[in-house]
């Protein structure tokens, strides 16, 4: 056990500073920052300050592990555009994307196990056929246009929800949440839904196969036997086996809500991190780029990492595997 | 006895039947012919892809020529007489007058040799280091496959506007839209290699012990030699089914792109920047100018995937 997890943090390590490496090279050899940071009629000792300012005139290993210091201390430079530190504007940013994620992730595994478990019981029924007819339609459109058809038909059409922003918000120490306001919460639904579908319906789909697999078996008929309510068998019995890939298959899904939700706020012009991120992209914002390439590897690699460990806490099979091989 | 009689061990001719009519024989063709879903989709790839082809001469007007276009066209609406020219226009306009259809063609056009080219791409790089993994082994595979496993930690999507990001800022200023296209290409593509190097370091891994490959060491062929001409052909099946699923997601990554304004520039727009254009419309009312190019590519990504998956159902039927 104890040498798993070493080995597995250890590549999780290897990994970010890999990562590290590529955000670190992309300060350094894209573009001039000098020359995005200052404006036309600039002279050579603006340029010559701001370049002692930015540490730019020091050998490389000095600037890399210079820049290593930093980022683990959540210092991650000035935004060349907004001329002000990264972290900060992160900061700013962070909860409207924060929690954005979690309401789409809620959605995406409740609605999900939900609607898996009952079109794997009533696999025959007319609605459970028409739950997954409708779950392929949702597979195959893309983010962006799910968006753009909730927002024709809620916004533009029926008028019912708004179209972009996050509406108001309330300052709750540093975070700034929507949650508390009517129009905050009414702005979360539209994006929410287009965020959360793709990842709802791939859990949907994954725990009715694997419920249907499950419900074949012997114990799921001995249950049946037993006299067991038909609750018990299906909620109790049935449903906990189906749930190792299904945590596999939904930790690493959590990472790909954080991903795809720079599409899901350009849609709506939610001010979040992703929005920032698309932003710097267009505007050749290196810092921004590059811390956010490091969050959110901090976040995709940790995410792995508490996979792999709650897989291996979940199934006693992989246990006993494990240490019969060492 | 007689000059024309043959020797006794001459081989018995009989005409071999031709390929054409041993391939119309198969059992591809067979499954082919007996899935309506492959032969619509196949059907509606074909005429987009020459539809996209030939667009200079399907489409009614150049909408990249200035001289062509009238602003008073503006907000046609589809299949109306514009009420100032009394022109017609199947798909309506859009602001500056440019024909809906037309621009549809055009931006499919863009669209498919984007996605196309960026498959192609990732094709190629794949299997050679796929390749490479799996014949050569040691160092070299270990190196490719962690790069493999680290670069799969990530979303393609995230990945291809990483690379986008960076390629960007390296272009100068001036170069950037005319580079925009080649650059989606590598972007895209190089998010993708991944699963290409796997399969076939996989397959390559199966077959590198075969005799027939042990053979060829035997008679002196050199490693080179033996994975292009040996081990490639007997990989490329995989490799197909994937390339057709890749092509409806690389079609897919295109359009996103395009659409968050990191992939084709309005100078040239594909079928996602036409949808990112619309999208400014949608709350005045002008809902054609998003709806067309977006139905566009839902049909285009959608038919390429359903023939991808019978694709993979016809070739490996184990997997079904």
């Amino acid at each position: 056990m104890l040498a798993f997890v070493i080995q597995r943090v250890a590549q999780s390590a290897l990994v970010l500073l890999v990562v590290g490496l590529v955000a670190f090279s992309m300060f350094r050899f894209v573009g001039d920052p000098i020359d995005n940071m200052l404006g036309q009629e600039r002279t050579q000792a603006d340029i010559d300050r701001l370049r002692t300012q930015l540490g730019l005139d020091q050998p490389f290993p000095v600037q890399y592990v210079k820049f290593l210091g930093n980022a683990v201390q959540g210092n991650f430079g000035i935004s060349y555009r907004q001329g002000r530190p990264v972290s900060d504007i992160l900061m700013e940013r962070a909860p409207a994307t924060l929690e954005l994620a979690a309401v789409s992730g809620f959605l995406a595994i409740f609605i999900g196990i939900g609607l898996g478990v009952f079109t794997a019981i009533r696999r025959e029924g007319f609605a459970a056929n028409a739950i997954m007819s409708l779950s392929l339609i949702g597979v195959s459109l893309p983010t962006f246009l799910i968006g753009i058809l909730l927002i024709y038909l809620f916004s533009v059409e029926l008028g019912w929800l708004p179209s972009f922003g996050r509406g108001d918000t309330v300052r709750v120490g540093g975070w700034s949440t929507g949650f508390l306001t009517a129009s905050g919460l009414k702005a979360l639904i539209l994006p929410s839904i287009t965020l959360g579908l793709y990842q709802m319906t791939l859990i949907m789909r994954l725990v009715r196969s694997e419920m249907l697999e499950v419900l074949r078996q012997d114990y799921i008929r001995f249950a049946r036997a037993r006299g067991l309510r038909e609750r018990a068998v299906n909620f109790r019995h049935a449903l906990k086996n189906t749930l190792v890939p299904v945590i596999t298959v939904t930790g690493l899904q959590l990472g790909s809500i954080i991903a795809f939700a720079i599409i899901t706020e350009t849609v709506f012009q939610w001010p979040g991190v992703g929005l920032l991120f698309i932003n710097a992209i267009q505007f050749v914002d290196i810092p921004v780029m590059a811390a956010y390439l490091m969050l959110i590897s901090v976040m995709f690699v940790g995410i792995n990492l508490i996979v792999d460990l709650l897989y291996f806490s979940i199934d006693p099979r992989l246990r006993a595997d494990r240490t019969k091989a060492h | 006895m007689t000059d024309t009689q043959l020797p006794p061990d001459a081989p018995i001719a009989v005409k071999d039947p031709s390929r054409l009519s041993l391939a119309l024989q198969s059992d591809f063709i067979y499954t082919f012919k007996r899935s309506p879903v492959a032969m619509i989709s196949f059907a509606v790839v074909t005429i987009m892809v020459l539809a996209a082809i030939f667009a200079p001469l399907v489409a009614p007007y150049n909408p990249f020529d200035p001289a062509s276009l009238n602003l008073m066209n503006g907000f046609s609406r589809p299949m109306t007489p514009n009420a100032f020219t009394g022109d017609t226009f199947w798909l309506g306009t859009d602001d500056q007058g440019r024909d809906v259809f037309s621009t549809i063609l055009y931006g499919m056009r863009i669209s498919l040799f984007v996605g196309a080219a960026a498959v192609l791409f990732a094709m190629i790089l794949g299997i050679t280091l796929g390749m490479l993994a799996g014949y050569v082994g040691g160092w070299t595979e270990t190196i490719i496959m962690r790069v493999a496993d680290v670069q799969l930690t990530f979303p393609a999507i995230l990945v291809a506007m990483l690379i986008f990001g960076i390629a960007k800022g390296i272009t100068p200023v001036e170069y950037r839209d005319q580079m925009a296209i080649w650059v989606l290409i590598i972007a895209i593509g190089l998010s993708d290699w991944v699963q290409f190097a796997r399969v076939v370091r996989g397959a390559t891994l199966v077959e590198k012990n075969k005799e027939y490959v042990q053979a060829a060491r035997l008679i002196g062929r050199t490693s080179p030699a033996i994975m292009l001409r040996h081990i490639l052909p007997n990989v490329l099946g995989p490799v197909l089914v994937i390339a057709t699923i890749s092509l409806a997601l690389a079609i897919i990554a295109e359009a996103t792109l395009s659409f968050l304004g990191v992939g084709a520039p309005p100078t040239q727009p594909s079928l996602g920047t036409l949808i990112r254009i619309g999208q400014g419309f949608l709350f005045s009312g002008e809902w054609w100018i998003l709806l067309f190019p977006a139905a566009t590519l839902l049909a285009l990504a959608l038919s390429v995937n359903l023939l991808g998956d019978w694709l993979r159902d016809a070739l490996n039927p184990r997997l079904r």
